[in-house]
């Protein structure tokens, strides 16, 4: 079935950018979450459009999955490939095709890096700004597919809120437009961060954000989480909404320092980066503000960057923090859930315990701002049994997250590796309810199956064994 | 290749911007983590198919990725085990192996490479057909710069001004040959800051061409060695990128011969650029006005982590301007041997630095690495206009230092 399909679509697409070759293909069996593998049935590098429609088509006709790819560097298995079916990559189309300063916008192909958007305008005094910690790799089409966030987001909103408008592949192979102008449903909304599932982004027209004036960025070192963690609540209390507030503590200090030798205070427990923009009085009245809030909270030294360079390398340690990790454990996994801010001594405490009874270290890295923690826990895959006890503690934490009323991910989507827990978070009637939206645009469910839902199922036939109708059913016959 | 600096590898991706053939092609089996996958693979037991052994050819070595990687992975080391471990077990078609023959019997020795200009001066006019029959053959005669007098160094050059230092000077193989009046000019300019320069005669290739491509550098590694033990000098200063970056892993190449390893590590290698700054100006510097435009070597920048000095050197320079090439990280494409092995890729890379190099506007180019000088000279030429200068820092330098005009 194979090699017919590859045949079909090399008449679609030019020879090279069929892959079919086993020892190529395994090259793509994972992305940046390695955990999950599976080596695809075929691999296509589109270049246009009208390629990833014809390329749909096709698995339409042979009724083989699709799953489409950017760089591979999801951290929930969004873009796992599935053995029996095609993998879409977007990789070749990375062209900026317009940039309209006027309107504030750019129209880019799926391809483009996030931090490309910002390259192309940023001698004219603007960027795009959600930026997640793999800006310089991560695909805008993936960032659509995932609702991807970051530090940033806590001030400006996470990519839903950064789209104005999109073309898309639906998984039917048309080609559609979506725009945030238009009425009724909002389509848009719903395609963003819907995984893969209802269609393939291939052109993504991004708002543009104007540079702030003024940027402070500072970073204040605690003894202890604790002291970090009010130092969160109060600058939050007091009506302050910085850009960003991140926090580390000493674990995944240590590996920013082993990886990009970022010299953050010596001792610290944790630290807290604070960037605060805007205008210059008003960026200058805050950050007195937070000084004192740190002061009082318990910081022992607060740095200030005085220059690019220093907001650079403050940033630096931060950004690298989850590939750091590989530094000082040869195996990790990085979580994603959230939690109300007020919960994060609770939910930290819960983490701390979850160390000490499974013998498993866990780094903390966090949007302190938005509550939005990555826990990574770390293992070493050469001890037996040590794989599944870190898998463990990691699906203990999003039960506390669960607990504390957050959510089960923040910004990496749930991809394949969160599907499973998604029934603790939602009832059956909730997960059926997202599945009829599903259907309505994936009725064959061949665009990336098996991710987001715990499991597959067919539209048509009645989602569960149930006995009475569902409940919107209900409501409609 | 090494499992454990495999497994260092956590497939982050954050390598894939920084990766010449990723940019060009857009392909996973093209980029570090790809080809880091691959090397996994044939460990696990798949043996090198033609295909992989294309992936990593297709490898320019630039090291970008050991730079961009947070997690440490040491790629340089990792691709220099694979291209020993494909040169044993792969099988060359008979094309591939006479291309391969024929340059590492010509570029690791002078005077081989010395006999080989006349005949190159004429295969200019060939190159059409050269070309025709075998791209590599093409790319040869299309990168040999215009032939330039033989420039005979003295076997020391003793400090003008208050001595402060003795140094020794590496010539070179394409450096020493194709433009000899970097290595004068090296000399003139250590001279002026107060160093006795010590050249010694007979001096051969470093080792860089061979070991790049996965042959054995030894042999060159312990007569470089030697020659410069019996100069008696224990600081030599470099003035080719990959030829520093090379001496300055002696120890690790010979690893395996304690007593050389040791002897290697007594050697204080330096690259010009990095020595002039530890050494700090000395010497009265004469308005340049002129703009110029910097190129990083990647084994300068990446494979050495020397950016900052050069530009500090050329800062240094009243009336002269430095402009920022855009994707300075990014190679030119020369890379050692590549450009000959792997000619479509080199030039694509080529053509992309040579326009990012004409829209800096500047009147002349620095580039610290005769194959960087000869790569970008040759895109530019191939672009239709007058390729602007290229001259080397210490070309620079040396007609501040002179108060004379800078000869490319």
């Amino acid at each position: 079935m194979t090699d017919l399909l590859a045949g079909r679509l090399r008449e679609v697409l030019p020879d090279e950018a069929v892959i079919t070759d086993p020892v190529r293909l395994r090259t793509y069996e994972c992305d940046g979450l390695t955990y999950h593998r599976a080596t695809p049935g075929v691999v296509v590098l589109p270049e246009t459009a009208e390629q990833i429609a014809a390329v749909v088509r096709l698995c339409q006709e042979f009724r083989v999955p699709f799953v489409a790819r950017g760089s591979g560097t999801g951290l929930s298995g969004g873009a796992l490939p599935r053995s029996d079916g095609v993998l879409i990559v977007t990789s070749r189309m990375r062209r900026v095709l317009s940039i309209d300063l006027a309107n504030r916008r750019a129209v880019v192909e799926p391809g483009v890096t996030n931090l490309a958007i910002t390259e192309a305008v940023r001698e004219a005094g603007y960027y795009y700004a959600p930026d997640p910690s793999s800006q310089q790799i991560c695909s805008i089409g993936g960032n659509v597919a995932e609702n991807s966030g970051g530090a940033h987001c806590l001030k400006y909103g996470f990519t839903v809120n950064h789209v104005l408008g999109l073309e898309l592949v639906t998984p039917d192979g048309d080609i559609v437009e979506l725009s945030e102008m238009d009425a009724g449903y909002d389509l848009l909304g719903a395609f963003i961060g819907s995984e893969g599932t209802l269609g393939i982004a291939t052109k993504i027209t991004v708002r543009l954000s104007r540079a702030p004036a003024a940027v402070t960025t500072m970073l204040a070192a605690f003894t202890t989480i604790e002291g970090g963690g009010r130092a969160v609540s109060a600058i939050i209390g007091a009506g302050i909404v910085p850009a960003a507030i991140e926090m580390m503590d000493a674990l995944a200090i240590e590996a920013a320092e082993a990886a990009v030798r970022c010299e953050y205070p010596a001792g610290a427990g944790a630290v807290l980066v604070v960037e605060l923009d805007g205008p210059e009085a008003e960026v200058d009245l805050q950050f007195a503000e937070v000084d004192r809030i740190c002061r009082e909270a318990g910081a022992f030294e607060i740095r200030v960057a005085a220059s690019a360079e220093e907001r650079a390398a403050i940033w630096k340690g931060r950004k690298s923090a989850f590939a750091a990790v590989g530094r000082i454990s040869p195996a990790y996994i990085v979580q994603d859930g959230v939690v109300p801010r007020t919960a994060l001594p609770e939910v930290l405490a819960g983490i701390d315990r979850l160390q000490e009874e499974f013998g498993i270290r866990v780094a903390n890295v966090f949007h302190a701002g938005d509550g939005n923690l990555h826990p990574l826990v770390l293992f070493d895959d050469a001890v037996a049994g040590e794989g599944e006890r870190a898998e463990l503690v990691s699906g203990r934490i999003l039960d506390l997250c669960i607990e504390y009323g957050g959510s089960i991910t923040g910004e990496h989507g749930v991809g394949v590796d969160k599907s499973r827990y998604m029934p603790r978070m939602f009832t059956d009637e909730d997960l059926d309810t997202m599945q009829l939206v599903r259907c309505a645009f994936d009725v064959g469910n061949l665009s990336n199956p098996g991710k987001v839902f715990p499991t597959p199922r067919l539209c048509g036939e009645i989602p569960r064994v149930r006995k009475e109708p569902h409940p919107y059913e209900a409501e409609l016959f | 290749m090494d499992p454990e600096l495999i497994k260092d590898c956590v497939h982050c991706g954050f390598c894939l911007p920084t990766c010449p053939t990723y940019v060009l092609w857009g392909e996973e089996m093209d980029s570090p983590r790809g080809r880091i996958h691959l090397m996994q693979q044939h460990v696990e037991g798949t043996p090198i198919t033609p295909e992989m052994a294309g992936h990593f050819d297709a490898c320019l070595g630039c090291m970008a990725c050991v730079t961009a990687c947070p997690s440490g992975v040491q790629y340089d080391r990792l691709i220099e085990q694979t291209r020993a471990e494909v040169e044993r077990e792969h099988v060359r078609t008979p094309h591939d192996r006479a291309i391969r023959g024929i340059v590492f019997a010509l570029f690791p020795y002078p005077r081989r490479l010395r006999l080989l200009k006349l005949p190159m001066r004429l295969a200019g006019k060939l190159r059409p057909f050269l070309a025709r029959v075998n791209p590599s053959l093409g790319a040869m005669a299309e990168l040999a710069p215009p032939p330039a007098r033989r420039i005979r160094l003295p076997r020391r050059v003793p400090a003008r001004g208050p001595y402060r230092a003795t140094v020794g000077l590496l010539t070179g193989c394409v450096q020493g040959e194709f433009f000899p009046g970097v290595n004068a000019a090296t000399a003139r300019v250590l001279a002026m800051e107060g160093c006795d320069v010590i050249i010694p005669p007979g001096q051969g290739c470093c080792g860089a061409l061979s070991l790049h491509s996965g042959y054995d550098a030894r042999k060159f590694a312990k007569r470089t060695i030697a020659t410069f033990e019996r100069a008696g000098v224990d600081t030599i200063v470099v003035n080719a990128a990959g030829c520093g970056s090379t001496m300055k892993d002696y120890a690790e190449i010979l690893a395996d011969e304690p007593e050389w390893a040791a002897r290697a590590a007594a050697l204080k290698v330096r690259d010009l650029a990095e020595y002039l700054v530890e050494l700090g100006p000395a010497a009265k510097r004469h308005p340049l006005n002129v703009t110029v435009a910097y190129h990083d070597a990647c084994h300068l920048a990446h494979a050495q982590g020397i950016r900052a000095q050069p530009r500090e050197l050329l800062n240094g320079i009243p009336g002269l301007t430095v402009r920022e090439v855009a994707e300075s990280s990014i190679c030119c494409g020369s890379a050692g041997t590549y450009n000959l092995f792997q000619p479509e890729a080199a030039r694509d890379l080529g053509d992309r630095k040579a326009e990012r190099v004409r829209a800096t506007g500047a009147e002349l180019l620095v580039s610290a690495n005769p194959g960087c000088t000869m790569q970008i000279t040759a895109a530019m030429r191939r672009g239709g206009e007058q390729p602007i200068p290229v001259a080397h820092t210490a070309q620079v330098l040396d007609a501040s230092l002179r108060g004379t005009a800078v000869r490319g």
